[in-house]
C-alpha cells in the first residue's frame, strides 16, 4: 500500500475514533460544555436524604428540570443537597422540596412543589421547606406491629 | 608499530547456561589486532567467536579485563561516547541482518539518514554508487527476502560501508553460501579493503577459504587463544590442539599441498 | 537420598524465583528504555503513522464485528433478564454501562493483543534472532527510538480510540437487538442510557483503555525483544513462536487482572 493510502486510512480511523469519543463524552456523559450558563444551583436542607444519589433527577410535576449535583452534611448536621436546575425554571421562595421514590424500591428523586410567592430563589439560596425520605422500614414496622417505637 | 585497532587485555566472559551451569567462554584472553590488516578469528563452534565479536562491539559486557578500541577502553562507557565508538565499526552479520520490512535502497540508506546530515539527494547518489560497485544495480527496490544469500551479504556489506568504518567486522561471512559464492565474497572483501583501507576482522570457522586473506590468525580454544602472525605459522604449530584443529578443518590434503 | 532430592527441589525453586525476578527486572528496564525512547530526537513520526495504521485502522473491522455481536447479545440477554422484573426500561442503561465500563476496554484490549500484539512480538522476535536489533545498535541507532517507542505511541493513540468505537458500535448493537428486535421502547432505551451514564463511568473506561494499551504493547514488544533470554523458549523460529504465544497469553491475563484492580480502585 502506498504512503498516501496509509495516511488516508489512518486519518479516517482517527476521525471515526474521535467522533465516537465525542459522542460518548457529550451525548452520554454530561460534560458541562453545552450547559454552562444554562443552569444554576440552589441548596436544599433535609433531615434525611437516605437513598438519594449524586445525579438523581429533580422533577417538577413529573418533568425533569435538573439533577442533584452534590450531597454533604452541613454545619448544622443536616443533609444539604445541591440542586442543579435549568435556568429557565423560576422557583418561588415558598416552594417545597421532597425526597420521593420511583415506586417502592425504585430510585430516589427530588420533587419540587412550586409555591405562589413572587420572589424566586437565586443562585446559592437554600430551601429550608423540605420533606425527607420516607423510611420504608419504619413504615412497614409501624404497619405490621402497630407501634412506631 | 602503530597503535592496535582493537586490543583485549585479560578479558574474561562466562555465561550461565540454560542448564544452570556456568560456562567459561573466554578466560583472561589477550590479543591485539593491528590496523589496516586482516585478522581472522577462528575456532570450533561454541568456542566464543561470536562472543568475542559482540564484546568488541559492546553488545555484551565483559566480566573482567579491558577492551581497547583505537586506544580507548570501551568497557564501561555509555550513551553518546559508546555511539561514537560504534560509528568506527561496520558490521556484516552472519545472516546479513537486513531489515526485512525495508527495500534494499532503504536498508543501505539507513545509516546515512540516521547518522549524517546529508540531503536525500546526496544519500541517493552515494547509495546508488555503492550498490553499483557491489554489482547490485537494479535491485534497489527489492526486499531482502527476494534476494539470494550472496546478494544479501553484499547488501549487508554495502550498508556497513556507508559510514566509512575504520574497522570492518565480518561474522561468519560465508555461512550458507556455496564454494563459488564464498570465493566471490572473499574477493570482494579483499577488493573493498584495498580500496578503503579498513581494518578487517573476520570471524569464521571456515579456515581454508579465508586463508588467502589473512594477515594474522587467532585461534580460540577452551577459553584461551593463540595468535599467529601468519597462516603459515599456524600450519607448522606444534601445539596438539592447534594441530588437531588444522587437521579437522583443513584436512591432510591442505597440509601436503603446503609441503610441496 | 530424600534430603538431596529436597535440596535439589529447593534449589530449582530458588532458581525459578530468581529467574522470575530477573525477568521482571528486564521487562521493567525495557519499559523505561521504551519511555526514554519517546523523548529521543529525531522523533519518527512516519513510523508512528505506519503503526497507527497497523494497530488502529487495521483493527477496526475486528472491533466492529466483536462490538456489534457483543452489543447485540447484551441487548438480548439484558432484555430477558430485565423483562422478568418488568424493567425493560433499564436496558439502555444496562447495555451502555456494561460496554463503557467493562466490555469495551477489555474486549478491545484482548482483540488488539491477539491481532496486533502477536504480530509485534513476532516481528521484534525475528529482528532479534536475525541480529537486526544488534545491527541497529552497531550503527549507533537506538532501536527503541527507531521502532519500539513508535509502537508505544501508536498503541496509546489507537487503543482508546478503538475502545470508543467499540462502545458506540456495541450500543448500536444493543439498540438493534433490544429495540428493533425485541421491541423495547426506543425512547426509554436512549433516555435510560443518557440518564445513567455519567462522566465518571466514561472516565473509568478511558483510563482503563490507556492502561490496557500500555500493558499490551509493553508485554508484546518486550517479550519479542527479550526472546533470547526467556527460559524454555528454545532457539530460532521455534523460540519466536513460543514467545509470541506466551506474550499474548500474558498480555490478556494482565489486562483481566488490571481490569479488576482498576475497577476496584476507581469505582
Amino acid at each position: 500500500m502506498n504512503t498516501k493510502m496509509v495516511e488516508m486510512t489512518v486519518g479516517a480511523f482517527m476521525v471515526a475514533g474521535f467522533l465516537a469519543l465525542v459522542y460518548l463524552a457529550f451525548n452520554l456523559g454530561e460534560v458541562g460544555l453545552f450547559d454552562r450558563g444554562r443552569t444554576y444551583e440552589i441548596q436544599a436542607e433535609f433531615d434525611n436524604v437516605s437513598g438519594v444519589k449524586k445525579g438523581a433527577t429533580v422533577q417538577v410535576a413529573g418533568v425533569i428540570v435538573g439533577e442533584v449535583s452534590g450531597i454533604r452534611l452541613n454545619d448544622d448536621q443536616l443533609a444539604e443537597l445541591t440542586l442543579k436546575l435549568d435556568r429557565t425554571l423560576k422557583v418561588p421562595t415558598d416552594s417545597i422540596a421532597s425526597v420521593k421514590s420511583q415506586g417502592i424500591i425504585g430510585d430516589k428523586f427530588i420533587q419540587i412543589t412550586l409555591g405562589g410567592a413572587l420572589d424566586h430563589f437565586e443562585e446559592r439560596d437554600v430551601i429550608f421547606d423540605t420533606e425527607s425520605a420516607i423510611d420504608i422500614e419504619s413504615l412497614i414496622s409501624k404497619f405490621a406491629f402497630g407501634s412506631a417505637q | 608499530m602503530s597503535e592496535p585497532a582493537v586490543e583485549f587485555i585479560g578479558v574474561s566472559k562466562s555465561f550461565v547456561g540454560r542448564d544452570g551451569r556456568r560456562q567459561v567462554i573466554l578466560d583472561r584472553v589477550d590479543f591485539s589486532i593491528p590496523p589496516g590488516q586482516t585478522t581472522v578469528i577462528a575456532g570450533g563452534s561454541g568456542q566464543g567467536k561470536s562472543v568475542t565479536l559482540k564484546l568488541i562491539l559492546r553488545l555484551l559486557d565483559a566480566d573482567a579485563g579491558q577492551i581497547l578500541v583505537g586506544g580507548v577502553d570501551i568497557t564501561g562507557i555509555r550513551g553518546g561516547r559508546l555511539e561514537e565508538v560504534r560509528t568506527k565499526f561496520g558490521v556484516l552479520f552472519q545472516g546479513a541482518a537486513l531489515f526485512d520490512s525495508m527495500t534494499v535502497f532503504d536498508n543501505v540508506a539507513l545509516p546515512l539518514r540516521e547518522r549524517t546530515d546529508k540531503t536525500e539527494e546526496q544519500i541517493r547518489q552515494q547509495v546508488l554508487a555503492t550498490l553499483q560497485t557491489l554489482d547490485l544495480s537494479g535491485h534497489e527496490e527489492k526486499f531482502p527476502a527476494q534476494l539470494s544469500g550472496g546478494m544479501q551479504k553484499r547488501v549487508g556489506l554495502a550498508r556497513a560501508l556507508q559510514l566509512d568504518p575504520e574497522i570492518m567486522l565480518f561474522d561468519e561471512p560465508t555461512t550458507g553460501l556455496d564454494p563459488v559464492m564464498t570465493r566471490e565474497i572473499y574477493e570482494l572483501f579483499a577488493r573493498t579493503q584495498r580500496k578503503l583501507g579498513y581494518t578487517a576482522i573476520i570471524v569464521s570457522h571456515d579456515i581454508p577459504a579465508v586463508f588467502s586473506l589473512a594477515d594474522q590468525v587467532i585461534i580460540l580454544h577452551d577459553g584461551k587463544m593463540d595468535a599467529f602472525a601468519s597462516p603459515d605459522e599456524l600450519q607448522w604449530s606444534t601445539k596438539p590442539h592447534i594441530k588437531d584443529f588444522v587437521r579437522t578443518t583443513m584436512g591432510e590434503l591442505y597440509q601436503s599441498q603446503l609441503v610441496e | 537420598m530424600t534430603d538431596i532430592a529436597g535440596k535439589n527441589a529447593l534449589a530449582s525453586l530458588g532458581g525459578t524465583g530468581m529467574y522470575i525476578l530477573a525477568d521482571l527486572g528486564k521487562m521493567s528496564l525495557f519499559l523505561l528504555q521504551a519511555l526514554r525512547g519517546l523523548f529521543r530526537r529525531p522523533f519518527r513520526f512516519r513510523e508512528c503513522v505506519k503503526q497507527v495504521h497497523f494497530i488502529g485502522a487495521g483493527s477496526v473491522l475486528v472491533i466492529f464485528f466483536t462490538a456489534l455481536s457483543t452489543g447485540m447479545v447484551l441487548g438480548l440477554q439484558g432484555y430477558y433478564s430485565l423483562n422478568k422484573f418488568g424493567a425493560e426500561g433499564m436496558l439502555g442503561s444496562a447495555v451502555s454501562l456494561t460496554l463503557i465500563m467493562e466490555l469495551g476496554p477489555v474486549l478491545t484490549a484482548l482483540m488488539v493483543a491477539g491481532r496486533a500484539g502477536s504480530a509485534m512480538c513476532a516481528e521484534i522476535g525475528i529482528m532479534r534472532i536475525s541480529d537486526q536489533i544488534d545491527a541497529l545498535e552497531c550503527m549507533a541507532v537506538d532501536p527503541f527510538r527507531f521502532f519500539i517507542s513508535p509502537k508505544f505511541v501508536a498503541a496509546i493513540i489507537s487503543v482508546p480510540l478503538l475502545t470508543a468505537l467499540f462502545d458506540v458500535i456495541g450500543i448500536a448493537g444493543g439498540y438493534i437487538s433490544g429495540v428493533l428486535l425485541m421491541g423495547v421502547n426506543p425512547g426509554s432505551f436512549i433516555e435510560g442510557m443518557q440518564q445513567s451514564v455519567t462522566n465518571h463511568d466514561i472516565n473509568l473506561g478511558i483510563i482503563k483503555s490507556f492502561v490496557f494499551a500500555v500493558l499490551v504493547v509493553w508485554i508484546c514488544t518486550g517479550r519479542g525483544y527479550l526472546v533470547r533470554e526467556i527460559r524454555g523458549a528454545g532457539f530460532g523460529a521455534e523460540s519466536v513462536s513460543r514467545v509470541t504465544t506466551q506474550a499474548v497469553v500474558m498480555a490478556s491475563i494482565s489486562v483481566l487482572i488490571f481490569d479488576y484492580l482498576l475497577t476496584a480502585i476507581i469505582l
